[in-house]
């Protein structure tokens, strides 16, 4: 038998790893298959790492923050002293504009349906280990009626979906990830399209006319049609528009910290449309009605007095 | 006799190192998790990669291609599987692979001990795994990634510098032969 080489030995070895990385490459395209066992038992052994150095490190932040950060405690609370006489004000005015618009529009109370969305609130515990994709890890799987697919919120705006979940674990697509994306529309024009990731901080909005009129500082919310978001949620704020042919280019600043996530909430219903007529009433302002039931919708922008979307 | 002596006697003064048991899995280990949670709390470490890194340290100091590029295979497909299912796995398995089989060719011919070699090599290594990462996405996965910019030269250097560092520190975990 003809003896092999040593150079040759691992330039044959590099050529055979390489060649089977390419066929499992190429099963997971043709099949659309995601190798789900390996990823699991990666997943399995790294999260419980990740769960405790969450734990350690928040716990370092709070003995930290607890302790040795108080200089400028005294001035802050002076803030926001002034801060909630400042809120409370304004809840007192909108309490009463509410009250207005209730008997003006009939509108139902949906603080009572904002009882029957069912939401889990889950911590990140982890990242992406690469920077090919954008999606952070939380501390809630299976076991706590996560599915595919769910939307993943924070009290600033939408945040993604999830796209994997294990028993104790469950891995959320953020919206800036080039695969991540949320049906949304233009606040003030009612314009619909696809808002989506490119991988940067800055999501775009697709399908825009040249002709439709965009401003900058405009706000983006949600509008349900993708059947994983409820309407009316922000997804952003239009900070550039160039124009294009046929469609503008849009670009938005996620309303959400998208990059400094810690706690997230789940929305444990893919059936937004029920949750969205609930919202829908007539001569009502849906999204304002919305806005006050959802949890989500705390900082929402204030929508135009308009019944329903864009057909 | 094994292919590592047959190059130490080819090439007699670079020395191959030798670490202590575990400590390349355990490194590796570290790595990768602190590489899926580090960035939660501070977003700008994602521009370190602490895997390619270790690939390439471990690459130069073993000096072993058979064992680099098993060493970068298994470290890239630890960092597909968490990376999500949006990365296929094979994604940065093949990139490590051939940074592997790289890193420890070069180990084997030249003296990489010092600093000044170490920052360039892993500048080198750096761009060429971006660009095996591109050639992927376009040519395999049919997928539009833009080629080289600034933010990737800022992220070659500050991988340069910082694994300079990380491999002074790792240094540390060779055995005394």
């Amino acid at each position: 038998m003809v003896a092999i080489p040593s150079r040759h030995k691992s330039l044959a070895l590099l050529a055979a790893v390489l060649i089977a990385q390419l066929l499992l490459l190429a099963v997971q395209i043709k099949r659309d298959s995601r190798g789900r066992l390996i990823r699991v038992w990666a997943v399995t052994a790294v999260s419980p790492f990740e769960r405790s150095g969450a734990w350690g490190l928040g716990k370092i932040g709070g003995v930290w923050n607890h302790y040795f950060a108080l200089t400028s405690t005294s001035r802050e609370n002076e803030a926001l002293r002034v801060e909630n006489d400042s809120l409370k004000l304004t809840i007192s005015q909108l309490q009463s504009k509410a009250a207005e618009a209730d008997r003006l529009s009939a509108l139902l109370n949906f603080r009572h349906s904002q009882t029957k969305v069912p939401m889990v609130t889950a911590r990140v515990i982890g990242a992406s280990a690469g920077t090919a994709s954008r999606i952070v890890e939380i501390d809630r799987g299976e076991r706590d009626g996560i599915r595919r697919n769910l939307a993943v919120i924070t009290p600033d705006g939408a945040v993604g979906k999830v796209i994997e979940v294990y028993r104790d674990t469950a891995q959320v697509l953020l919206l800036t990830d080039k695969e991540g994306g949320v049906g949304a529309m233009l606040v003030e024009s009612r314009i619909q399209g696809p808002v989506g990731g490119t991988g940067e901080p800055l999501l775009t909005m697709k399908y825009v006319a040249t002709d439709d009129k965009v401003n900058v500082g405009e706000k983006v919310v949600t509008s349900g049609m993708d059947k994983i978001f409820p309407r009316d949620i922000p997804v952003g704020t239009v900070q550039e528009v160039k124009p294009g042919n046929p469609f503008k280019q849009i670009w938005l600043r996620p309303a959400a910290r998208l990059e400094r996530l810690e706690e997230v909430i789940i929305l444990l219903t893919q059936e937004s449309v029920d949750f969205t007529k609930e919202s829908e009433t007539p001569a009502t302002p849906a999204s304002t009605s919305s806005t006050a039931t959802n949890p989500a919708n705390a900082s929402a922008p204030t929508a135009p007095a308009v019944n329903g979307e864009k057909p | 006799m094994n292919e590592t002596y047959e190059l130490r006697s080819a090439e007699s003064h670079i020395e191959v190192h030798k670490f202590y048991p575990g400590a390349i899995g355990g490194v590796a280990i570290v790595a990768l998790v602190l590489q899926a949670m580090v960035p939660v709390y501070f977003p700008g470490f994602r521009i370190l990669d602490l895997p390619l890194l270790l690939t390439i340290y471990f690459g130069l100091s073993r000096r072993n291609p058979s064992t680099g590029l098993l060493l970068g295979m298994v470290i890239g497909l630890l960092q597909d599987s968490l990376s999500g299912p949006t990365v296929p796995l094979g994604y940065y398995g093949i990139a490590k692979t051939c940074i592997g089989y790289l890193a420890s060719s070069i180990g084997a011919r030249l003296d990489t001990e010092h600093p000044a070699a170490r920052l360039a090599l892993i500048m080198g290594f750096f761009v060429t795994h971006q660009a095996i990462l591109v050639l992927i996405r376009r040519l395999l996965l049919a997928q539009p990634e833009r080629w080289f910019d600034v933010r990737l030269a800022i992220a070659a250097t500050v991988n340069a510098v910082l694994g300079t560092v990380l491999f002074l520190v790792l240094d540390r975990l060779r055995r005394n032969s």
